[in-house]
C-alpha cells in the first residue's frame, strides 16, 4: 500500500506548490483539483487497506464537491477575466487592508 | 413602657456595672406635662418651616412669629422646670420615645428624648438667651431686607440646639449636632455677598466636619462595642468595656467637642465666624452652640470616668485653649474678635472643669450658664456699639463712648465685671470654683487657669478702656447714639442675669441638682479655707486689670495700631498663627497630596490606559498588513497552519 500513499503525498505536494507559486488562476485551479485527487487516492488506498467502504464513500463525496466547485470556480474566473482582462490571481487583490 | 430600660435596679441606681459612683441614665417614662417635651423642639422648628416655606408672604410678620415660637418654647421650658423642681430627686429623669427611628433585624434605634436636670438647664439657657436675642435682632436687623430669612435660620438653630440637648441617644444628639452646624454655617454666611463672610462660613463648616467625623466614629464604636448608642444603654454597661476602647471613644468624642467648641487644634474657625451678624455671634458663637462640646463631655461622663487618659487629654486641650484664646484677646483690635478669643478661653475653662471629672462637671455647667449670660450680654453690647457707630468694629475708632451710649455702657460694664470675676458677680463664683477645683485636682492646670484669669482681666479691661473711655477716635461721620428699646431690653435682662447668675451656686444648689446625672464627688479636705483661693484669684485678676490701666488707660490710644511691637503681640494679632499652622500642617500637605494624586492620575493611570491603547493600535496597524489581498498568501498561511498542526500531532503521538 505504501507506494499509493507516497504517490498521493507527492501529488498533494505538487498541487500545494502549484497553488502557492503559480499566478494563472486556471493553473491554480487545476492544482487545487490535483490536491483533491491526491486526497481521493489516499482515501481509496486506506479503504482498501482497512477493507471497508468508508474511504471510498468519502472519495465520492470529494468528487461531487469538486465538480460543484469547478462550476462555481470557473464562473468566478470567467467573470474576473472579463472585467480585468487578466487571469492572474495576484491581480485580484482588491479585498485587503 | 417603651423606653429602653437597662438597669433593673430602678432610677439612680449607682451603676451596678458602670463603675463606682457613676450614675446610670435610667429615665422614667414621661407622663403628664413631661410628655409635651417634644413641643420644645417642635415649636421653633415649625417657626423655621413656616418662615422658609412661606417666602415673601411672611416678610411682614416673620420676625414676630420667630420671636413668638422661641418665647413659647421658653415658657414651656420654665413650666417643665418648675414641675421638675417639685419632684423628688429620683423622679427627675424623663424619657420619651417618639417613634422607632432605625429598625434592622434585632437592632433598633429609637427617636428618644431625655429631659433630666442637665438638659432642662440647657433648655432654659438656649430658649431664654435665644428669645432675648430674637428680640434684640428685631431691632438689629430692622434695615435688612432678608430679616425674615434671618429669623427662620435662628428658629432652625434653636430647634436643632434643643434637639442636641434633649436627645436620649447619641444618634439623636448627632442629629442636633449637625443641625446646629448647618444653622451656624447659614448664619455666619448670612451676608453672603461679602466674600469674607462666605469664606468664613465655609471654613467653619469644613473645620467642624473634622470634629463631626470624630463624633460619628465614636458613635459607631459604641454601636460595635455596646450594641446601642442610647445614653441609658451605654451608661449601664460602659464600665465593662476595655479601657482602650473607652479611651478611644473618649478621644473621638473629644475631637467632636473640639470642633464644635473651637478648642485647640480646631479653634481657627471661631474668629472668622465673627463675620456673621452680631446676634448670631452672641447666640451661637458665644452662649449656646460652642458650648455643645462641654455638654457632650459632661453628658458622656460615664465614658470619661472610665477613661482617665482621655480625661487628661481633655484637661490638656482645655488649658492650651484657655491661654491661647486669652492671648489672642489681648492683641486684637476688632471688638468682636476680642470677644471671640475670650469665648474660646472661657470654653477652655468649662472644658477644664469637665476634664477634672466628677468634681468639676457641675462647675463646668455652672460656668457655661453664667458665661452664656455675660458673654451674650457683651456680644449684644458690642452689636449695640456697632449699631451706633455705622458697623465699625475697630476699637481704635471707638473711645469715650460711655456718654453716648449710657445703657449699653452700663450693661456691658456689668458683663465685664462678671467675666473678670469681680467679687459677687456671677463669673466670680463660677470661675473661682473651677480654678479652685483645678488647683486641688491638678495643680498644673490650676496654675494655667489662674494665669488665664489674670490675662482675662487684662484683655477685658483693655476692651472696656478702648471702647468706652480714653480719647475719641471716631470716624468723621460717626454719630454714636443709643440703640432702640428692642435692643436695650435684652441687654438689661442679660446684665441682670450676669450680676445675679451666681445665685445658682448658693448652698451648692447646682451641684445637688446635677448629682443624679453626673454623680457627686467626695468632699475634699481643703488645705486652706476657700476664702484664700478667692483672695488669690482676685489679686491675680486685679494685677491684670491694673496692668491694662497702666498700659492702655494712662495715655491716648493711637488710631493706627503700633507696628514696633513684641513678637508675642505680632503672633497674637495673627491669632497665634492658627491659620498658618493649619495651612502648614493640613492644607499644604493636603494640596501636595492632591497635586500628587492628580499628577499620578494624569501620568501613570492615563499613561497606562492610553499607552495600552496606543500599543494595541500600533500593533493592529502592523498586523492588518497581513491581510494583503493575495489569495496565495492566505493559502500559504493555511498550509503553514496545517503543517504546525500536523507537527504537533506527530510530536504528541511520538512522545
Amino acid at each position: 500500500m505504501t507506494p499509493y500513499i507516497v504517490l498521493s503525498a507527492i501529488l498533494f505536494a505538487i498541487g500545494a506548490a502549484g497553488v502557492l507559486i503559480r499566478r494563472n488562476a486556471i493553473v491554480v485551479f487545476m492544482c487545487v483539483e490535483l490536491m483533491l485527487n491526491a486526497s481521493n487516492l489516499a482515501l481509496v488506498s486506506f479503504a482498501r487497506q482497512n477493507g471497508n467502504l468508508e474511504g471510498q464513500v468519502a472519495a465520492f463525496f470529494v468528487m461531487v464537491v469538486a465538480a460543484a466547485e469547478v462550476v462555481v470556480g470557473l464562473a468566478i474566473i470567467m467573470t474576473i477575466f472579463r472585467t480585468r482582462r487578466s487571469a492572474s490571481v495576484d491581480d485580484a487583490s482588491l479585498l485587503k487592508y | 413602657m417603651s423606653f429602653v430600660s437597662v438597669a433593673a435596679a430602678g432610677p439612680l441606681s449607682m451603676a451596678a456595672s458602670g463603675g463606682e459612683g457613676i450614675p446610670v441614665v435610667d429615665p422614667l417614662q414621661a407622663t403628664g406635662a413631661f410628655s409635651l417635651m417634644w413641643l420644645l423642639i417642635a415649636l421653633p422648628l415649625a417657626g423655621a418651616v413656616v418662615l422658609l416655606l412661606g417666602g415673601r408672604a411672611t416678610d411682614k410678620w416673620g420676625h414676630l412669629l420667630g420671636t413668638a415660637t422661641s418665647f413659647a418654647s421658653f415658657g414651656l421650658g420654665i413650666y417643665l422646670f418648675v414641675e421638675m423642681l417639685g419632684l423628688s430627686e429620683e423622679e427627675r429623669q424623663h424619657g420619651l420615645r417618639l417613634f422607632d427611628w432605625i429598625t434592622a433585624g434585632s437592632f433598633t434605634v429609637g427617636f428618644d428624648l431625655l429631659l433630666d436636670p442637665l438638659s432642662i438647664l440647657f433648655v432654659l439657657l438656649i430658649t431664654g438667651v435665644g428669645s432675648l436675642i430674637h428680640l434684640y435682632s428685631i431691632g438689629y436687623m430692622a434695615h435688612d431686607d432678608r430679616r425674615r430669612r434671618f429669623f427662620a435660620y435662628l428658629n432652625l438653630f434653636v430647634a436643632a440646639m434643643l434637639m442636641l440637648v434633649l436627645a436620649g441617644d447619641f444618634l439623636g444628639l448627632f442629629l442636633g449636632w449637625e443641625g446646629v452646624g448647618l444653622a451656624s454655617y447659614l448664619l455666619i454666611g448670612f451676608w453672603q455677598h461679602k466674600p469674607s463672610a462666605a469664606a468664613a462660613a465655609k471654613k467653619a463648616f469644613v473645620i467642624n466636619r473634622v470634629g463631626d467625623m470624630g463624633l460619628s466614629l465614636a458613635i459607631m464604636l459604641m454601636f460595635v462595642t455596646f450594641g446601642t448608642s442610647s445614653f441609658a444603654g451605654v451608661s449601664a454597661v460602659a464600665g465593662e468595656a476595655s479601657e482602650a476602647t473607652l479611651t478611644t471613644i473618649g478621644l473621638l468624642l473629644l475631637l467632636g467637642a473640639c470642633g464644635k467648641s473651637a478648642q485647640v487644634p480646631l479653634q481657627a474657625w471661631l474668629l472668622d465666624a465673627m463675620e456673621g451678624p452680631t446676634p448670631v455671634s452672641a447666640l451661637i458663637h458665644a452662649a449656646t452652640m460652642v458650648t455643645a462640646g462641654v455638654y457632650l463631655v459632661v453628658r458622656a461622663n460615664f465614658i470619661f470616668e472610665n477613661a482617665p487618659i482621655a480625661q487628661t487629654v481633655v484637661v490638656v486641650v482645655a488649658c492650651v485653649t484657655l491661654i491661647w484664646g486669652a492671648v489672642i484677646g489681648c492683641a486684637r483690635d476688632d471688638i468682636k474678635k476680642v470677644l471671640a478669643g475670650s469665648t474660646m478661653s472661657q470654653i477652655g475653662y468649662m472644658m477644664l472643669a469637665a476634664g477634672l471629672g466628677t468634681a468639676g462637671y457641675a462647675y463646668a455647667i455652672f460656668h457655661l450658664i453664667t458665661h452664656g449670660f455675660f458673654k451674650a450680654n457683651m456680644f449684644l453690647g458690642a452689636g449695640s456699639v456697632m449699631h451706633g457707630m455705622d458697623d465699625e468694629v475697630d476699637m481704635r475708632r471707638y473711645g469715650a463712648l460711655s456718654r453716648a451710649m449710657p445703657i449699653t455702657f452700663v450693661t456691658f460694664g456689668l458683663g465685664y465685671l462678671a467675666i473678670i470675676g469681680f467679687p459677687f458677680f456671677s463669673g466670680f463664683f463660677s470661675k473661682d470654683r473651677i480654678i479652685e477645683t483645678a488647683l486641688l485636682e491638678n495643680p498644673v492646670a490650676g496654675v494655667a487657669a489662674l494665669i488665664g484669669a489674670g490675662v482675662t482681666g487684662f484683655y477685658m479691661t483693655r476692651l472696656m478702656l478702648m471702647t468706652y473711655f480714653t480719647n475719641k477716635r471716631w470716624a468723621e461721620k460717626a454719630h454714636p447714639h443709643e440703640s432702640p428699646a428692642t435692643m436695650t431690653t435684652p441687654l438689661v435682662v442679660l446684665a441682670a442675669l450676669s450680676v445675679f447668675g451666681g445665685v445658682l451656686i448658693l448652698s451648692d444648689w447646682i451641684k445637688y441638682w446635677l448629682a443624679p446625672v453626673v454623680g457627686e464627688a467626695e468632699e475634699h479636705s481643703m488645705p486652706v479655707p476657700p476664702i484664700v483661693f478667692s483672695i488669690v484669684i482676685t489679686v491675680v485678676v486685679a494685677i491684670g486689670v491694673a496692668l491694662a490701666f497702666f498700659l492702655v488707660g494712662r495715655r491716648d490710644v493711637p488710631r493706627e495700631a503700633p507696628t514696633d511691637v513684641s513678637p508675642l503681640t505680632r503672633a497674637a494679632r495673627a491669632d497665634l498663627y492658627g491659620d498658618a499652622i493649619n495651612e502648614g500642617l493640613v492644607v499644604g500637605p493636603g494640596r501636595v497630596l492632591v497635586e500628587g494624586v492628580t499628577l499620578t492620575d494624569a501620568k501613570v493611570v492615563d499613561g497606562l490606559v492610553e499607552g495600552g491603547s496606543y500599543g494595541i493600535g500600533g500593533l493592529s496597524g502592523r498586523l492588518r498588513r497581513l491581510q494583503n489581498g493575495f489569495v496565495r498568501s492566505y493559502a500559504a498561511a493555511v498550509l503553514l497552519g496545517v503543517l504546525v498542526v500536523v507537527g504537533v500531532l506527530l510530536v504528541v503521538a511520538l512522545a
